[in-house]
């Protein structure tokens, strides 16, 4: 059997390594940006500044930590589901060299001050040319794959993953429409109020195609086969699919409640918001219920707790987010930490522990093994990651409606109650909460590299041969 | 032309919601059924797990 084709495992080891070292990199830039609100002395430097790290934390933890994830598991899953050799393998290394590239342009340009201003869209022009051309690569490898395919149907792990493609290059191309003046300077192509409703359909649909359908499809394969059992219902996955596309569109408009949009247009980004309650939960029904009748396994299994604890989290977010898109309870939350507790629910919870739990079951199948160095370690991981989300978004909460309610308080005589300065001084001891919750996170990620050196270390990388698909007619 | 592209907008919603209602009606008619069955196993008949040592030498190529 040795002229026997292999699988291309190359470029999923190179994503599945660097996911666990952009993770930690992106968090501990979070969890320094969490001591600056504490200890506000610590911005030293211009280039240090929170404002400048702040997107750095934001694009490296989506782009870098999630997206090498996504690639990673994406080019996995579509050979072994496909049972065919990854199309085109020379673009499938351009897109880990190009990704990589991308990411090191970030961390020297943010920091540096050249910026667009656009919430997850911050890099400049050349970078975002350079993001475009990846892109496409990224999908002619993926679709190539699909295309050269042996068996007759495209597992619904390939839906969303294709999905997710689809829709993050026309959002980028599109929210990325600017003009440029000098060589790290552009002004976007739209104007005014369109410009902002531009921006938030961009921005709410990379959490809804990036942060959700990405990850869904990374759900998909996983969860069935950490628990080996097929998913709860596939009729169930391929409409909360549809569902999830034709809704997410839409519901944008509620980053933008109480502003110049047009009223109308912000109730429909509301009621888009509010039925995208029902696909979200179908999906993380769909995930959970996968383990009915073997729950057990989450006893001994520290990998299926990471993958169920997500579902959990993806389930309470996306109740959390319809909540937080009325537009009277908008009016309470918005600008608020709840904002940013419910943003860490999701990523934290939802997508950072889907991601790991991936990585633990890939790393040893890339290295010729069975498991991971130590299963005890991963249980270790789990834990300190769990007590560090539980901290950081109850914490956010509460600081948020604290803040909330401070803001629209009025006394007798209708002026404000306090000034914003006191709300801050208020908010002192929940950031002190939130960045131990994240430290905790980081050191878990820490657990989980050690973890993952001593896997490879002695290992030989690992190429798995194309197997036939199983016999079709049982 | 604001009201040809104005009805264009109306005419997407409505066939965008007919597509829906089209797919869920397929994906729970009885033909959609043993294809869906099918496809949920795909995952699972796939053994990913590296098999003995000795089999595995001949595929460490980089």
């Amino acid at each position: 059997m040795q002229s026997q084709t292999t699988y291309n495992y190359k470029v999923v080891r190179q994503f599945t390594i660097m996911t666990v070292v952009w993770g930690i990199v992106g968090m501990l830039v979070g969890v320094i940006v969490a001591a600056q609100l504490v200890w506000p002395g610590l911005n030293v430097l211009e280039y240090l500044h929170f404002g400048r790290l702040r997107p750095l934390h934001t694009n490296a933890v989506i782009f870098a930590f999630g997206g090498c994830a996504l690639f990673a598991t994406s080019f996995y899953v579509v050979q072994r589901t496909c049972h065919t050799r990854l199309f085109a393998p020379g673009l499938a290394s351009f897109v880990f060299w190009g990704w990589q590239l991308i990411i090191v342009a970030a961390a020297v340009t943010l920091p540096l001050g050249i910026t667009t201003g656009k919430e997850y869209a911050e890099l400049e022009w050349p970078i975002d040319i350079a993001i475009a051309i990846v892109w496409v690569s990224y999908a002619i490898v993926f679709f190539g794959t699909v295309a050269t395919r042996k068996v007759s149907h495209i597992y619904v792990a390939n839906w969303f993953y294709g999905a997710f493609i689809i829709a993050v290059a026309l959002l980028h191309i599109v929210n990325s429409a600017e003009i440029p003046v000098s060589l790290f300077k552009s002004y976007s192509a739209y104007g005014g109020v369109r410009d902002a409703m531009v921006q938030w359909w961009y921005g709410h649909n990379a959490v809804g195609f990036f942060l959700t359908a990405g990850f869904l499809g990374m759900m998909y394969y996983f969860v069935p086969k950490q628990a080996d059992r097929p998913i709860y219902s596939y009729r169930l996955s391929v409409v909360h699919f549809w569902a999830l596309i034709f809704t997410y569109m839409w519901a944008g408009p509620h980053h933008l409640h109480y502003t110049a949009l047009p009223d109308w247009a912000q109730s429909v980004g509301m009621l888009f918001s509010l039925i995208l309650l029902a696909p979200s939960w179908g999906g993380m029904i769909n995930g959970i219920m996968t383990l009915s009748g073997a729950w057990h396994k989450l006893r001994t299994d520290p990998i299926l707790k990471f993958m169920i604890t997500s579902l959990s989290f993806y389930g309470m977010s996306t109740f959390e987010g319809p909540m937080m898109s009325i537009k009277s309870v908008n009016a309470l939350s918005h600008y608020t930490d709840w904002t940013v507790g419910h943003v860490h629910s999701g990523a934290l919870g939802w997508v950072a522990l889907i991601s790991i739990g991936a990585v633990y079951f890939l790393l040893p199948r890339l290295y010729g093994k069975t498991e991971m160095y130590s299963t005890k370690l991963v249980n270790t991981h789990f834990w300190i990651a769990t007590v560090g989300i539980v901290l950081y978004i109850a914490s956010m909460w509460i600081a948020g409606v604290m803040q909330g309610l401070m803001w629209r308080a009025t006394s007798a005589d209708g002026t404000l109650s306090y000034e914003f300065v006191e709300s801050v001084k208020a908010t002192y001891p929940f950031w002190t909460i939130r960045l131990v919750g994240g430290a905790l996170f980081l050191v878990g990620m820490l657990v989980m590299f050690y973890n993952m050196l001593k896997t490879i270390a002695g290992a030989k990388a690992y190429n798995a041969p194309v197997v036939a698909p199983a016999a079709a007619h049982a | 032309m604001e009201e040809v592209v104005n009805n264009l907008r109306t005419i997407v919603i409505v066939l965008g919601l007919l597509c829906f209602v089209a797919i869920c009606y397929w994906a729970y008619s009885k033909h959609a059924q043993a294809g869906f069955d099918e496809a949920a196993r795909l995952p699972l008949a796939d053994d990913d797990l590296p098999a003995s040592p000795a089999d595995k030498e001949g595929m460490t190529n980089g």
